[in-house]
């Protein structure tokens, strides 16, 4: 493992297999949170707080646990839960804490349990046999990557929510085909490549 | 009767994708072909059923504090059974849907109809809303999916019908690449949920339409 292979991590995560754009994984939120551009980046920023540590725990866990136990049929439901209690952990660590940022990130966190980019990024993990190192950086730059198509998203459709259109695209459908428009934008980053 | 109606919303006036807009993920990701779209309809109705039954029966059960965390729990098991099923008998399908189908736990359709029906419900009417969000669901994947195979790959049921081939309809030269790559998945399901909104309305207005000539005639 060497730097050249985690910052390939990295460009991929964010940018070539972009969680939300190339992979379609946490399309709800990324929907359903987009309107402005703050909310936008408190979840954004919640996302990639929580899929980082969530990332080395289920790593630690498989690892550890579920490997040697011959387990790992029961990877869904114990990932499902470690999300969930690291989602717990954070929101009270948070309350307790910086209670700044908890105001600001409050009602993104329980959400965050069902988005399956972080179920996704852990189930990943284990498929590309990631080690812990490797998972982390690609829980983190995946958040980023969370992060950064979340944001741009939420600025085009500020503008496209007032723009005319045809009665029956307004709303929802707009905004898909708009989204497409940015996963097309994205499309231009693939070959790009660490050497 | 009830039946009746809860197929009605499951199919159309209450489709899970085209109207509550849920569980989109899955949705726009694996609906490249026909195959794909049957295989992952089937597979979330099979679990929609179960883990609505499960939890319709243990409703008076489940404390409500720690009810989301028992239904995700349910959920997962079924999941769980579903994905190693597909790993032994359809291996080629557990290929091509991958990582989505343990996504399925956090698919918010599943969750959705625990929290929404099942836990205030019968156990044989959620058993019956299972099966007709299931089937609203798996109507909207083939739509999709009859739309993008067509248009990306030029062919229709391909790894069902012909010998896992399917039937070319567009020349091989010829289909839009793009309709199959994450692009396309948003294009179409923007203009499949913009027609079904079209639809809504048209038949709205066609039955107000008719209500009203009623009370004229009535009136008169």
């Amino acid at each position: 493992m060497n730097v050249t292979s985690l910052l390939a991590i990295a460009l991929g995560a964010i940018l070539t297999n972009n969680f939300i754009l190339v992979k379609f994984l946490g399309i709800c939120p990324f929907m359903g949170v987009s309107r402005k551009t703050d909310t936008a980046l408190g979840m954004g920023v919640a996302v990639t707080f929580v899929m980082t540590i969530a990332s080395l725990a289920t790593w630690a866990v498989d690892h550890w646990i579920l490997s040697p136990l011959d387990l790992s049929y029961m990877q869904t439901a114990a990932f499902i839960l470690i999300i969930a209690s690291v989602v717990q952990v954070v929101e009270m660590f948070l309350k307790k804490s910086v209670p700044t940022l908890y105001q600001a990130l409050g009602i993104y966190l329980p959400l965050i349990t069902t988005n399956c980019a972080v179920l996704g990024v852990a189930l990943l993990n284990i498929q590309l046999q990631y080690g812990p190192l490797e998972s982390l950086v690609y829980g983190f730059t995946g958040g980023l990557g969370f992060t950064l198509a979340i944001v741009l998203f939420s600025s085009v459709r500020q503008r496209v929510e007032e723009a005319e259109c045809p009665e029956c695209f307004k709303g929802f459908p707009i905004a898909l085909i708009s989204a497409g428009l940015l996963a097309l934008a994205f499309m231009g980053f693939s070959g790009l490549k660490v050497f | 009767m009830k039946i009746q109606k809860q197929l009605k919303e499951g199919l159309l006036t209450k489709n899970p994708v085209l109207v509550q807009l849920l569980g989109m993920c899955s949705t726009m990701a694996i609906t490249t072909t026909l195959f794909n779209g049957l295989g992952m309809g089937l597979s979330v109705t099979l679990i929609l059923i179960c883990s609505n039954v499960i939890i319709s029966l243990l409703r008076k059960v489940i404390p409500s504090s720690i009810r989301i965390a028992a239904y995700v729990v349910i959920i997962a098991g079924f999941v769980t059974m579903v994905d190693l099923l597909l790993q032994a008998f359809l291996p080629e399908l557990s290929n091509s849907l991958g990582v989505f189908i343990p996504l399925i736990v956090v698919n918010c359709i599943i969750l959705g109809r625990a929290e929404a029906f099942a836990s205030k419900n019968g156990v044989f009417a959620s058993l019956v809303d299972g099966l007709t969000q299931g089937l609203g669901y798996t109507i909207a994947l083939v739509i999709m999916c009859i739309f993008r195979e067509l248009l990306g790959s030029g062919t229709f049921g391909a790894g069902l019908l012909n010998g896992g081939a399917g039937i070319r309809i567009i020349p091989e030269q010829y289909p839009a690449m793009m309709m199959i790559l994450p692009f396309g998945g948003f294009l179409t399901l923007g203009i499949v949920i913009a027609f079904s909104q079209w639809l809504t309305r048209h038949l709205d207005n066609r039955q107000r339409e008719k209500e009203a000539a009623k009370r004229k005639e009535a009136a008169v």
